[in-house]
């Protein structure tokens, strides 16, 4: 397949991996820690796991999982919401395929189309607004989640619905934002990160300059990257030769898809349909300022939070999870105390066990997991 | 989530300027073209374009050019490899 097979050639992947040894003895690395890099976007922490690329690393250098997975950050009381929206009389809740499963507090999407209500997976917005059109009589809502990737798609669904005078459309936001959330997690005191794997979609949108504050605020570099397990480790073998250099900057290792100054077409339609929210709670991180998007006035009308009630309740994570400390990388996956035992993918307690984009559902999936704790 | 995968545009819909079909991997279906279209590059150009898709819509137009420069990249540092391995086996 063009622009994949190419990307996943075996042989360059060793020439990287030979590089990157090479790197390690110009690397500033302290005694006793090894250098942290997180890759952001929950694609890159699949693709990570499923080409085993951990493994050829260099032994000084560990990927810490970020938080770039909206599925996972969803809190409880959203899900709760959903579930409150899909059971109301009719109707009709379209959502991505990767939200049934998160659990709320009483039961998950999935848990509420068992007991009777009309929840129906869709692959586009598109899809959801065509199936609004098909049934004038019912109320379709749409579950809006996702990162700046997926965000132009509802906002021109939502223009589309608009100038076609579909009424019977709405729209539950939760769409989320990654510079309020990356500057968030770098004002974390216990955080160690030494370098970023920027979020190769995210930027197709945003553009690259949005991260200039990385570099020049907090002396990171961040190297935004495509998805193909040669695009991940050419990636982290730019962050090292970076620290190798002594250099510190904003680089783009996807420049295939990703243009310096982002998508012009899709940040307006963005800025037409969506507005800042002050706050956003995020689950395992807890409530971060204006990370979170919301419907403006204008387009109230296809706003299912202001077209129904909506409980709107805050639900604290179950007590055991320990989801923020592996977002951060305070601990790995395997060592929160229900890792594998009371969390697992089928019966998943913490968020990131949900979604195969979570940390600990790609470890428990792929494995990874040492067989002497402390080994890596 | 944030899920791409790159398709080429093969048909686009005269009533609709907004809309194309585009084949991945062999499976067709239609997706908006809203966001990679403007004066410079109108519809009516992008029969052919490389571009990837996600959830229904074409987010970015690959560029043919960038990627083999990425692949050049790479191929290089490999043959600066084979290189210094075979000078080091010269020396010895």
């Amino acid at each position: 397949m063009k622009y994949v097979d190419e990307f996943r050639d075996g042989e360059k992947a060793r020439v990287l991996e030979r590089e990157m040894r090479a790197l390690v003895p110009r690397l500033p690395i302290v005694p006793g820690r090894k250098l942290q890099i997180m890759e952001v976007c929950g694609g890159h922490t699949h693709a990570i796991f499923r080409y085993g690329i951990e493994a050829m690393l260099p032994a000084q250098v560990e990927l810490v999982h970020g938080p770039g997975c909206p599925v996972c950050v969803l809190p409880m009381g959203r899900v709760d919401d959903c579930v409150a929206l899909a059971e109301r009389p009719n109707v009709i809740f379209t959502t991505f395929g990767d939200a049934m499963r998160v659990p709320g507090s009483k039961k998950s999407l999935l848990g509420a189309k068992g007991d009777g209500a009309d929840v129906r997976m869709v692959y586009s917005p598109l899809d959801a607004l065509a199936l609004a059109r098909k049934n004038p009589d019912k109320e379709v809502v749409f579950f809006a989640l996702g990162f700046e990737t997926t965000t132009p798609s509802t906002a021109l669904t939502v223009l589309q619905a608009e100038k076609d005078g579909v009424a019977n459309f709405s729209l539950f936001c939760n769409h989320i934002t990654i510079v309020p959330t990356l500057r968030a997690l770098l004002d974390t005191s216990d955080l160690q990160i030494d370098g970023f794997i920027g979020p190769g979609h995210v930027s197709m949108v945003i553009g690259t300059t949005p991260y200039d504050f990385i570099p020049a605020e907090y002396g990171k570099p961040i190297v935004v990257a495509g998805f193909e397990p040669l695009d991940v480790m050419h990636s982290i073998y730019m962050v090292l030769l970076q620290m190798a250099e002594g250099r510190c900057e904003v680089e783009n290792q996807y420049a295939r898809v990703v243009p310096t100054a982002g998508n012009r077409m899709a940040m307006e339609a963005v800025a037409r349909v969506f507005e800042v929210r002050e706050h956003f709670e995020w689950r395992g991180l807890g409530s971060i300022e204006h990370s979170g998007l919301r419907m403006r006035p204008e387009y109230a009308a296809y706003d299912a939070e202001r077209k129904f009630a909506v409980p709107g309740l805050r639900v604290s994570d179950p007590a055991a999870c320990q989801c923020g400390d592996v977002l951060t990388g305070t601990i790995k996956p395997w060592q929160c105390g229900i890792f594998g035992t009371a969390c697992t993918p089928e019966t998943p307690l913490g968020a990131l066990m949900v979604s195969s984009e979570g940390a600990c559902a790609a470890y428990y999936l792929y494995g990874g997991v040492p067989t002497s704790a402390g080994s890596r | 989530m944030c899920l791409g995968i790159p398709g080429q545009i093969v048909e686009l819909d005269p009533n609709r300027k907004q809309l194309a079909t585009v084949a991945v991997s062999g499976v067709r279906r239609q997706v908006n073209i809203a966001c990679i279209v403007d004066d410079a590059h109108p519809p009516e150009s992008c029969l052919g374009d490389w571009v990837l898709v996600h959830v229904g819509f074409a987010m970015s137009r690959i560029d043919e050019a960038e990627a083999a420069q990425t692949l050049a990249i790479l191929t290089e540092l490999g043959e600066a490899q084979a290189e210094l391995m075979a000078m080091r086996a010269g020396a010895s």
